[in-house]
């Protein structure tokens, strides 16, 4: 009988479509539940910043606090502007949340708890959070308002000069371990937690870090939505779920730009000293923990930093992160080269 | 060698280190928030709020319809219209305020001869309607009989610095 069921399970295309569709429910589900509550730290983050004390009336501790603003944004009706191109204006935020659910399948939780164990998991991230800004610029165009266009304008502007850096960043760290494979990644930084490359390519892991605040559109470069000048950017126009589905899609990137911020440069699921009882904790426990404290240091900078000028924003994308990440790419080569530390292969 | 002074700070994130280590201080201080409908700030003896009609002790009404509240109130809110009364005393039939139209100066309680308008200590009054914001007669006694020892109180604590 068990024989029977692992056989359906492992051969039977019904089996693994619906071992697959549980999987996938295993990410989505608890990384739903994250970015709900997400957005309680963070509000609780910053009031403690300002020396308020956030959400504390909807359950205790305002914990249920995430649940009655989703049933709001659920409850709401969706208005879409009579000059809007309707279903463009839907789909981009449908774009923006699906990419940011996506490119989880390569993420590897634990050792060996990857969907989609694939070599190039790296080169498919990168892939994903490029196509993000579709979403953004699709929302732009089709609201049909000059404050939404403007703001997915300087979305796709800051995008493409973000993620330039964080390429040479993912190709310093793929340099070191010799795989684009995210498990790959995280084997090769094991040991000790200053086996993590985060020590060894500490400028990079800056570079990282600034830049994926960049790709998430938070502060201090959160321009596309920048209330004061452009209400509310790109998001102007929508409304209840539409608008939900962005703010859900810009929480599940900013963990996801956290969980790979972890791989690449926090050891993933490797627990910082390698002996017992630290070892005793599942590794997805870590991985978890390090997303955590990479989730915090995004809603610390946004408690702590003020809003880039754009001109600024651009200085620092093209004039100081370009040069600097390139030349510290050059660096790790040379040092991997002449040291006799080329990962083999 | 001020700008290899600023550049190296620059790159060492120096200004970006302290600001968050100021933040981060910041979030382990005590929370200044009031939690408001919980717990209240404190209120001054000359707090103006609510207004109220005060009784003499023996639950005679103070108001001898003298009219100098309606004459130096500001906003023309206070209306009052008075006749002797039955036993020849000289008392209000009519004392409206216009709540709507009020600025809470506090002139009325300051023009008051015998102490008899005041402006309590009571700032959560507000209505579902504007109709309920008129206030006559009855209403405002009401509130002296219900606000009397916190205002009483108040005026003896006031009282030294008038």
């Amino acid at each position: 009988m068990s024989a029977d069921l692992i056989q359906f399970f492992t051969t039977n295309w019904l089996g693994q479509a619906i071992v697959m569709l549980a999987q996938c429910l295993a990410v989505t589900v608890p990384l739903l539940v994250s970015v709900a509550y997400m957005t309680y730290v963070d509000r609780k983050v910053w009031a403690s910043i300002q020396l308020r004390r956030g959400p504390n009336v909807v359950g205790p501790f305002g914990l249920l606090q995430p649940f009655a603003d989703g049933l709001k944004l659920v409850l709401k009706e969706t208005i879409i502007p009579s000059s809007a191109n309707g279903v463009l204006f839907i789909i981009a935020p449908m774009i923006t949340f699906m990419t940011a659910l996506v490119a989880w399948a390569v993420v590897p939780f634990d050792n060996g708890w990857v969907i989609a164990d694939i070599n190039v998991g790296i080169l498919y991230l990168f892939a994903i959070s490029s196509l993000g800004v579709y979403g953004i610029i699709i929302a732009g165009w089709a609201s049909n308002s000059k404050y939404a266009f403007l703001g997915a304008l300087r979305s796709a502007a800051q995008m493409v000069s973000y993620e330039v850096s964080i390429g040479f960043v993912l190709i310093t760290v793929l340099l070191c371990v010799g795989s684009l494979n995210l498990s790959d990644v995280v084997v090769a930084q094991s040991g000790w937690f200053w086996h993590w490359y985060f020590l060894p390519l500490l400028p990079m892991f800056v570079i990282f870090f600034v830049s994926a605040l960049a790709e998430t559109n938070r502060t201090p470069f959160d321009l596309p939505m920048s209330e004061a000048e452009l209400v509310a950017g790109f998001h102007t126009e929508y409304s209840a779920m539409t608008f939900g589905l962005f703010f859900l899609g810009e929480y599940a990137n900013m963990i996801l730009l956290s969980a790979l911020g972890a791989v690449l440069f926090l050891g993933g699921w490797m627990s910082p000293i390698p002996h017992a009882p630290f070892t005793y904790v599942p590794g997805v426990v870590w991985f978890a923990l390090k997303i955590a404290f990479l989730l915090f240091v995004f809603s610390w900078t946004k408690g702590t930093l003020p809003r880039y000028r754009y001109d600024q924003l651009m200085r620092l994308g093209w004039k100081v992160f370009l040069p600097v990440s390139l030349g510290w790419v050059v660096l790790t080569a040379a040092v991997l080269q002449f040291g006799g530390w080329v990962p083999k292969h | 060698m001020a700008s290899l002074d600023r550049t190296a700070r620059a790159f060492l994130l120096t200004e970006l280190v302290s600001g968050f280590a100021l933040t981060l201080k910041y979030m382990f201080k005590p929370k200044v928030t009031v939690n408001y409908p919980h717990e209240k700030g404190p209120l001054s003896p000359r707090f103006r709020g609510e207004h109220a009609l005060r009784r003499y002790p023996n639950g005679e009404e103070r108001c001898i319809a003298c009219k100098l509240c309606e004459a130096i109130c500001p906003a023309q809110a206070i209306t009052i219209e008075a006749e002797p009364r039955d036993d020849g005393s000289r008392r209000t039939t009519r004392y409206d305020i216009d709540m709507t139209k009020c600025i809470y100066c506090g002139f009325c309680q300051e023009a008051c001869p015998v102490d008899a308008i005041v402006e309590g200590p009571n700032f959560e009054f507000s209505t579902e309607t504007r109709e309920e914001l008129m206030y006559n007669k009855d209403k405002l006694l009401a509130n002296g009989d219900r606000w009397e020892s916190l205002i009483a109180a108040n005026l003896h604590a006031d009282a030294a610095y008038r």
